[in-house]
């Protein structure tokens, strides 16, 4: 049985360079970038990065990104950046950054929404799913996929992150809009029904996603009788 | 620090002189950052206390505390996911107002504010005093929405937004400092955004 993470969720260090060593498409508006890290950090799933973008006059514009990887002890981590419209910063990652280049970041930041490895449920509502999916893939990695049971709120297959690696018997995916052929649950908005499927009485709650989407999935949660102090919240903001 | 390949930075004119560094202008838009489920808090049952190192603890209900002399907040408001929105207007009441009834205590330093939903966070006592802090109900002439913390929040404008208890519920003061809820996580004790004081460590 893996052990509860003593202690608290690892504190930032300085700021330091990181090499980006990979880039993939996860949607049309998402990537996922691999960095290397010069000064290699521990990370708890469900923490983040801050991305420092500096121009020759001295402006800078900082960002932070959700880790999307498990942590492994390596110098690598994946963040995964929706591109946000006139996001400044998700722009330039997305335009413009090559494998080989090197950006100033700083983490991991955050420890209210980071994962302990308590038998958790993940609800996330599009990108939301970023923290999650490190969560996810670090109770696959321990051998333990029920450690945490992930149900995804999505517009349409084309939007699903990860969509090659996020099925399993641990997941569930709730299609708003349109849903693949074949597709059992019809398109419609997270329900009760949802989450009555993956809760269970002990589960703490990382809900993940837009303000709206927050707001609605904690209701549902609060009203299947989850208590108010189980539920952890990070709402992605209109931030850039 | 490093120049980063090929970024210019969106076309701006000269720097912003208002905006602190790392900071941008969030325009219209203000964002909502909180941890907890959105509370909807009845002002029937809403109170404040200031507590702790005070010669007389007190408490207000929500008739109370609208019923002490009023105070304005006009300007901006710095959160540390970088974004800065200015002309904010803030009605409510000037922390003086709240501590002066409730008499400061000769060792009292910092203070813990505390919210409603069970988060805190810790501030100086002299962030709070000397015309920098209030207890707001009001932005822009409307109630403060739920998702802003209404019915009431705290608000310190000079440091950053998460020192502004959203749903706030009281203020003890305290001799030492004792961290709260970000601050445990990684955030720093003062947070001032001119010195972008974002995390622990930061000087």
């Amino acid at each position: 049985m893996t052990a509860v993470v003593r202690g608290r969720a690892p504190h930032p260090g300085p700021w330091q360079t990181a090499r980006v060593t990979g880039i993939r498409r996860e949607t049309p508006t998402a990537k996922s970038f691999t960095l290397t890290l010069s000064e290699p950090r521990a990370f708890w799933p469900g923490q983040h990065m801050i991305v420092r973008l500096t121009a020759p006059d001295g402006y800078r514009a900082q960002r932070s990104y959700s880790i999307a990887s498990a942590p492994s002890g390596a110098a690598e981590l994946d963040l995964t950046v929706e591109l946000l419209p006139d996001g400044e910063v998700s722009r330039f990652l997305h335009d413009a950054v090559e494998v080989g280049d090197v950006l100033d970041v700083r983490g991991p930041i955050g420890g209210h929404f980071a994962w302990d490895l308590r038998p958790a449920l993940g609800v996330a509502g599009g990108s939301g799913i970023v923290p999650l999916m490190s969560m996810l893939r670090h109770a696959r990695a321990l051998g333990e996929p029920d450690l945490f049971r992930l149900v995804v709120s999505v517009r349409g297959p084309e939007d699903l992150y990860y969509a090659a690696e996020v099925r399993g018997p641990e997941t569930s995916i709730a299609f708003t809009r349109a849903v693949p052929d074949g597709y059992a649950r019809p398109p419609g908005r997270l329900t009760a029904d949802d989450l009555a499927a993956a809760l269970d009485p002990d589960r703490e709650l990382y809900v993940c996603g837009s303000t709206a989407f927050c707001d609605a999935a904690t209701r549902l949660a609060e009203a299947a009788g989850v208590p108010t102090g189980r539920i952890r919240v990070e709402r992605f903001g209109v931030t850039g | 620090m490093a120049l980063t390949r090929g970024f210019s930075g969106r076309s701006r004119g000269p720097q912003d002189t208002r905006l602190p560094p790392g900071q941008y202008d969030a325009g219209a838009a203000w964002p909502v950052l909180h941890v907890e489920s959105t509370p909807s808090i009845d002002t029937a049952r809403w109170t404040f206390e200031v507590d702790g190192l005070v010669d007389t603890p007190v408490r207000w209900s929500w008739e109370e505390i609208r019923a002490l002399p009023g105070s304005r907040y006009e300007g901006a408001i710095h959160c540390v996911t970088t974004w800065s929105k200015f002309g904010m207007r803030f009605d409510g009441v000037s922390v003086d107002t709240l501590l002066d009834i409730a008499g400061v205590g000769a060792d009292a330093a910092f203070a813990l504010a505390r919210s409603h939903t069970g988060y805190t966070t810790n501030l100086p006592l002299d962030d709070l005093t000397g015309g920098k802090a209030w207890v707001v109900w009001d932005v822009d002439g409307e109630p403060l929405q739920d998702i802003h913390g209404g019915p009431a929040r705290l608000l310190v404008p000079h440091l950053y937004f998460w020192k502004s208890a959203k749903w706030v519920s009281g203020l003890t003061l305290l001799a030492e400092d004792q961290q709260g809820f970000w601050e445990r996580n990684g955030y720093h004790d003062h947070g001032d955004p001119w010195r972008e004081q974002r995390y622990q460590g930061d000087r």
